[in-house]
């Protein structure tokens, strides 16, 4: 008798099972593949060959689709696999959350099914918690182990692996427990499984948990049952759970033909390799192609200098990176007498440390440090803790370290491990940097996790390329996105040396094309040095000029160019060559200790998690706060800061002591509402009603409100609108007012005055995806402001229940707008006063230029504060835009909000001390279009342009180091004119 | 309204030189179309020579084409701007067209998406390579002026019959080529029909809407089909991707490899959608009186049309009739609100209760990554729908340069395992 066999192939192991007549499991497995499918399978099936002569098959899975067409044998989507399973299994299940390698699933069985599979965006997935073990340098076992000890939980954004890492490293330097932060991960995954897949319906009743990472992590389980309240008996753990979808194949496979094992085998054995994947060309067709590359960048290196035979003086730069501690140690005529380079492990600072103790021991007294410089991440940190005499924003040190390889360079590139940076240089001042976004970042540390995945150390890994024949094309995205290309390619029978060149070109190509967003090789320049530790990867570095078409200069020392570039500062910076540096000596290090501790502070509502490192000799450093309260500093001398005025002023808008006779409004501040809170609390007082505004922004608000987030790639702000409205709800308010409002106020100064899409229409969404909202207690009317006649019929019928007159919304309506002029021209004004002290002070001042809500701290992160904290004093895009001139674009200018950015830009223009920086949120697609219009402005007119990207993620590492990048550029300018 | 102040400040032009298609070049230029609807576009293009222009519909696609796009637009731009531009540059670079005789067409809505913005960004892609080629745009709403495809009113006509035959040829072939008994049956009768109704726009006679349509209606009905029952698969979504084949990955040809039957929505619905928006905006908003009047006599005569070629297929009646615009716009009401007018807007949801009424309860929504309107009325609106149709099936699919075609069909392959167990259910 036959039996049935199930084959689940997914993105990272092959599970198999075999079932007996009775449904009895005979056998079943759980085996990595490292991407080599065809031969996982084949060596699986050998080991059921005692269990029967012949077997009916089927394959389920997401990587086993191709291998079950080209191999003629039947397929059933996973998810229907467990769906059927499950039934059979676990009748009385209510819903089945499934976590796999790169997908998550979620399966409601009563009450309606649903089967729903994560978007093409979001991690929250088993490869997401192998790549942050790479991260932390764990095993995942160790990291769930150390999870079950944690304290505390961060908050994690988990949508893709890019922006947890952004999250999670400024608290690994910060000195967070591994353990807090290996449950942090978990939690996330749950958070994101509950928001992500569920979508608004709420996971209730017996639930099944099924897949690997289900199966082996403890922590996660114990995550997902607190989560979700479940007690043991409705949280169902199956024995069964990391193979449970080959028992659903294997249960599909009984409408199957029998047939032997060998011919099973001999149909999977002679797969072809696919041929719908694009190849590229080779990196290198023969050994002396190779080994001509290898002697021509043989020829830019450094002299060494023996360390334990030198004396004289010597200057120390450390550059203490994200992911990566670099020391080095040079003489006045810049030989290296000492470097090192390392993964940081969570622990810069003991690294650190422990190569200076090795430094000073090394050169006894033969060598004086004149002065030490440090660079990176961990700046602030490595010069509180180990009193060095200068810091330096990173991209000034790699700018240093490239002019001493070719004075003549003009354009720098560095990959590093998680960051890409790029520069332009005219007259040997940077002319313009730019930084990866969070989400192009598929940088160095992406093939280093996957060079683990397949089993290989990243050498080796990388070296495998070198030759590799057809190198595929893997897109150039996001890891996420390479990770879906690489499992195609995988399918499609690619082997591991064509998928690790293919790495290396999408790698290069992320970064010309997406960073430097270069149309043609030519605008990156002729001379071009391109370094960091990603270019030590020969295939990097030759596909990197195999694309530009051009000989480039990748020093020996590429990996430690940060380093270099600081000792180059510290030296020029060092006048005084008969003094000491400040760099802790010997025996204070002998005697260095520290411990770390975190805790929320309480200097403002924002409730920063801080983290405070105390030193052995009494002193502390408090890292992670947003502003200088949470440091224990007090606050700088008041800088003006437009964003906190606006925000301010407009949640002050309601009355406090109306009375409300009619009853009470709830109007949600985000999105079209937050620029017209004026005009609405207005109406509505007049009209009779009190005004209750939704909570203040927060991370809080925006987990109370995201069950109900329908798409999770929408802008932040449309996402925390949903914790507005639940705030709202929660007040008992009689209704919310949101008005749907295709066109914004016209100013006059565009073709036309739409609002975007999301702003436009987002009640529309809300409404269809919160169940709590109904026609009642959600007023939605769709308005053009500009029309009055048409506003207050409108609105008149909207409020019909209320029996308003006719009269009196009108007259409520034309408060509301005198009301919203007034605001107008305060903020204008405000700019003015501003703009004048600024002179008078002789101060940078920076126009953050975004979008009326972007004036919400959640939603900029503090990002106004930071720039006081640099010195500088902020305006904001509606305080100066109708000081510009107009402006004719090339794009079609038709939104409100946009068209002021134009305007403002041009505003600056003609300001000598007033820079912009454009603050764009994540996923805006109009933002898409506007940047460049405005970088164009900017820059017809010799302005720097600076982007931040913002989202929900709050990582101000990396916004400072933009904007200090910012301001030593402008400073270069400056010194120039 | 704000009140408009003279303006004290002059204007300052940040625009960059293009070129402009002069009248001279409509002789001397070769017009690139993008891909969208094969056999609509065969009949558009047929009435553009007509008209004297020359015009060829790009068929170009590959990996070539995406990093082409890729190099050109923004990443966060969406997708079907960046096939498009790809396609038009993987052309100009093939070295079939001449740069200097070779212009480039775009349509333009003139709505609050971002879609209204193509223009710039293909004239900044070709600006870096083949700055010569102009730019055209065909649109409604008065947008580049000197600088869109200049048609007659009697041309206009004939590109709304084309419109209403295409779809109708669409329509009749989605439903006899998943049953059709002899392979290449159904693809004959099409090539058939589009064939004839070219010589109608020649002739004049595509005016005789009964008749045409009636041919084109027999020729289908002609083919010999089985009578077997297939999953029905709709598909609503970004006006692109729900159509080109580039854009969704050939969609339509996987479905049919999987045994369903593509149900995919009538172009002209579009249309009417883009007319009636303006006619709301004016009922709404009271803007544009004058020109919502115009559009009303436009909507009636399409819609008009529309009902005739819908009589004659329920007469016929071997055929799924096309919706009735006024219907979609009833469904549309169930579920979300006609003034969401952006991008496809409250089409989306109207296709899904439409498609969900008459049967064809699995729905592929097809859409560019991050799609802007989308958010709102695609993935947003799903909720909205099942809960008038319980039963109905929806799968929302993002496209994207480097979404992997695995990823798709795997989303789509789960939302087919439901709707055969639903199909098995219902026996």
């Amino acid at each position: 008798m036959a039996k049935l066999l199930g084959i689940d192939v997914g993105s990272t192991t092959v599970k198999v099972c075999v079932l007996g007549e009775d449904g009895k499991i005979l056998y079943s497995s759980y085996v990595r593949h490292y991407s080599r499918v065809k031969e996982c399978v084949l060596g699986e099936l050998e080991k059921i060959r005692p269990l029967s002569d012949t077997f009916q098959a089927c394959i389920t899975g997401s990587a086993g689709l191709g291998i079950a067409q080209r191999g003629h044998i039947p397929f059933v989507q996973e998810v229907q696999a467990a769906y059927g399973a499950i039934r059979k299994l676990y009748p009385d299940t209510d819903v089945a959350v499934e976590l796999g390698g790169e997908d998550a699933k979620i399966i409601f069985v009563t009450g309606g099914t649903e089967q729903r599979m994560n978007g093409s965006c979001a991690g929250g997935t088993g490869a997401f918690i192998d790549q942050m073990a790479t991260l932390l340098n764990l095993t995942v076992e160790e990291m769930d182990a150390l999870a079950l000890k944690a304290e505390r939980v961060y908050p994690i954004a988990s949508r893709c692996g890019v922006f947890a890492k952004s999250d999670i490293q400024p608290l690994l330097n910060q000195g967070a427990s591994k353990a807090d932060i290996s449950a942090s991960i978990f939690q996330a995954v749950v958070d994101q499984t509950v928001s992500g897949l569920a979508q608004g319906r709420r996971i209730k009743g017996k639930v099944l948990f099924l897949g690997g990472p289900l199966f082996f992590l403890k922590s996660l389980r114990k995550a997902f049952k607190t989560t979700l309240k479940l007690d043991d008996e409705h949280a169902i753990f199956p024995d069964t759970a990391p193979c449970f979808m080959s028992i659903g194949a294997a249960m599909y496979a009984s409408e199957v033909k029998a047939e032997t094992l060998d011919s099973l085998a001999a149909r999977l054995s002679v797969l072809s390799d696919g041929d719908s994947i694009a190849v590229g060309e080779p990196l290198f067709r023969s050994q002396e192609e190779y080994s001509e590359f290898i002697s021509r960048h043989m020829r830019s290196d450094l002299e060494f200098e023996d360390i334990l035979r030198y004396r004289g003086d010597a200057y120390l730069g450390i550059d203490s990176g994200s992911t990566t501690t670099k020391l080095m140690l040079i003489t006045p005529d810049c030989k290296i007498l000492y470097s090192h380079y390392q993964t940081n492990n969570g622990q810069p600072l003991d690294i650190v440390v422990q190569r200076i103790r090795e430094i000073y021991s090394l050169i006894g007294d033969r060598v004086t440090i004149r002065g030490a410089c440090v660079t990176g991440y961990g700046e602030d940190m490595m010069r509180a803790a180990l009193k060095i005499d200068f810091g330096v924003v990173e991209t000034m040190a790699h700018f240093k370290a490239a002019l001493h390889f070719n004075p003549e360079v003009d354009f720098i590139i560095d990959i590093g491990g998680q960051d890409i940076k790029c520069f332009k240089v005219k007259n040997r001042a940077i002319d313009s940097i730019m930084l990866n976004e969070a989400c192009s970042s598929g940088c160095g540390s992406f093939i280093q996790t996957f060079a683990k995945a397949m089993g290989m150390e990243i050498e080796e890994f990388s070296r495998l390329g070198l030759f590799a024949k057809h190198p595929v094309e893997l897109g150039s995205r996001c890891t996420v996105f390479m990770n879906s290309s690489v499992k195609q390619a995988q399918k499609e029978g690619a082997s591991v040396e064509d998928i690790s060149a293919g790495l290396s070109s999408s790698i290069v190509k992320n970064a010309i094309y997406k960073v430097i967003r270069a149309r043609t090789p030519d605008e990156l320049g002729n001379h071009i040095v391109v370094q960091g530790g990603t270019f030590l990867n020969d295939a990097v570095l030759r596909s990197f000029e195999k694309e530009t078409g051009k000989e480039v200069i990748r020093p020996a020392i590429a990996g430690l160019m940060g380093a270099f570039g600081a000792a180059l500062y510290a030296k020029e910076n060092t006048s005084d060559n008969t003094l000491l540096s400040t760099l802790a000596s010997e025996a204070e290090l002998n005697a260095f200790s520290y411990s770390s501790r975190s805790v929320t502070c309480k200097g403002c509502t924002s409730h920063c998690n801080v983290n405070v490192l105390t030193f052995s000799d009494g002193r502390r450093f408090v890292s992670g706060n947003k502003c200088e309260r949470g440091a224990g500093l007090p606050k700088p001398k008041d800088l003006p800061d437009i964003y906190s005025f606006k925000y301010e002023k407009l949640l002050s808008m309601p009355d406090a002591d109306a009375k409300g006779e009619r009853g009470t409004v709830g109007l949600p501040v985000q999105l079209v509402m937050f620029e017209q809170l004026p005009l609405w609390t207005t109406f509505f007082e007049t009209c009779g009603f009190k005004v209750q505004l939704s909570d203040r922004s927060s991370r809080e608000l925006y987990f109370r409100g995201q069950h109900t987030v329908a798409s999770d790639t929408a802008c932040y702000p449309a996402k925390l609108m949903h914790g507005h409205i639940e705030s709202l709800l929660d007040k008992g308010v009689d209704f919310i007012f949101y008005p749907c409002e295709s066109y914004n106020l016209d100013e006059h100064d565009s073709v036309n005055h739409y609002n975007c899409p999301v702003v436009a229409y987002y009640p529309e969404l809300l409404k269809a995806n919160n169940e709590r909202l109904n026609d009642d207690n959600l007023i939605m009317p769709y308005l053009d402001p500009n029309s009055e006649k048409t506003t207050v019929r409108t609105l008149h019928r909207a409020l019909k229940k209320y029996k308003l007159p006719a009269s009196l919304i009108r007259r409520a309506y034309r408060a509301g707008l005198e009301r919203m002029e007034a605001y107008h021209a305060l903020v204008v004004e405000e700019g003015r006063k501003i703009l004048a002290r600024a002179e008078h002070e002789d101060r940078q001042v920076i126009v953050l230029a975004g979008r009326p809500y972007h004036a919400d701290p959640e939603i900029n992160h503090g990002i106004s504060k930071l720039l006081n904290s640099l010195g500088l004093a902020v305006l904001s895009e509606d305080a100066v835009f109708e000081e510009g001139n107009y402006v004719k674009v090339n794009v079609l200018n038709q939104w409100t909000y946009h068209a002021r950015l134009y305007r403002a830009a041009e505003f600056v223009t003609h300001r000598k001390n007033v820079n912009l920086v454009q603050l764009v949120s994540f996923g805006c697609g109009i933002d898409a279009i506007t940047t460049d219009e405005v970088r164009a402005i900017l820059e017809g007119s010799g302005k720097l342009y600076t982007q931040i990207k913002i989202d929900e993620i709050n990582n101000l590492g990396v916004v400072k180091i933009r904007l200090r990048s910012m301001l030593a550029a402008i400073e270069e300018q400056n010194r120039r004119s | 309204m704000k009140e408009k102040i003279t303006p004290e400040k002059p204007t300052v032009d940040f625009t960059d030189h293009f070129p402009v298609f002069t009248a001279e070049m409509k002789r001397t230029h070769t017009i690139l179309v993008p891909d969208m609807l094969p056999w609509h576009f065969d009949l558009l293009i047929h009435v553009m020579r007509r008209a004297g222009y020359k015009v060829e519909v790009l068929h170009n696609e590959g990996r070539a084409v995406i990093d082409e796009g890729l190099k050109h637009v923004h990443n966060d731009t969406c997708f079907p701007a960046l096939c498009v531009i790809g396609q038009y540059l993987d052309a100009l670079k093939s070295g079939k067209y001449d740069p200097e005789h070779t212009a480039v067409l775009i349509t333009q809505s003139g709505g609050g998406c971002r879609a209204s913005n193509y223009i710039p960004l293909i004239r900044k892609a070709l600006k870096a390579e083949f700055p010569s080629v102009p730019v055209l745009s065909l649109n409604f709403s008065g947008l580049e002026k000197g600088n869109s495809l200049q048609l007659s009113v009697s041309e206009f006509i004939k590109l709304a019959y084309s419109i209403f035959y295409g779809d109708l040829v669409m329509t009749c072939y989605n439903q006899t080529k998943p049953y059709e008994l002899t392979e290449g049956d159904a693809a004959k009768a099409r090539v058939e029909c589009v064939e004839k109704m070219k010589a109608a726009l020649d002739d004049g006679s595509f005016k005789k809407l009964k008749k045409c349509a009636k041919y084109i209606l027999n020729a289908f009905a002609a083919v010999q089909v089985s009578g077997e029952e297939k999953v029905k698969v709709g598909i609503v979504g970004e006006i692109y991707v729900k159509y080109s084949p580039l854009g969704n990955s050939h969609l339509e040809d996987f479905l049919l490899s999987e045994g369903c039957e593509p149900v995919v929505p009538a172009l002209m619905d579009f249309i009417l959608y883009c007319v009636i928006n303006t006619v709301n905006d004016a009922k709404f908003y009271g803007q544009k009186r004058l020109m919502a009047v115009a559009f009303r006599i436009v909507y009636r005569w399409l819609y008009g049309k529309q009902k005739k070629i819908i009589r004659l297929m329920k007469k016929q009646g071997r055929f799924e009739p096309l919706h009735d615009f006024e219907h979609l716009r009833r469904c549309a009401d169930q579920v979300i609100n006609q003034g969401v007018k952006m991008g496809e807007g409250w089409l989306i949801p109207a296709e899904m209760a439409a498609l969900a009424e008459t049967g064809t309860e699995n729905i592929v929504c097809a859409q560019p990554f991050g799609c802007l309107p989308n958010h709102i009325a695609g993935k947003g609106a799903v909720r909205a729908v099942k809960m008038l149709h319980e039963n109905v099936n929806i799968v929302p699919v993002d496209y994207d340069p480097s979404a992997t075609r695995v990823n798709q069909e795997n989303r789509i392959k789960l939302m087919l395992a439901t709707a055969r167990e639903n199909m098995k259910n219902r026996k």
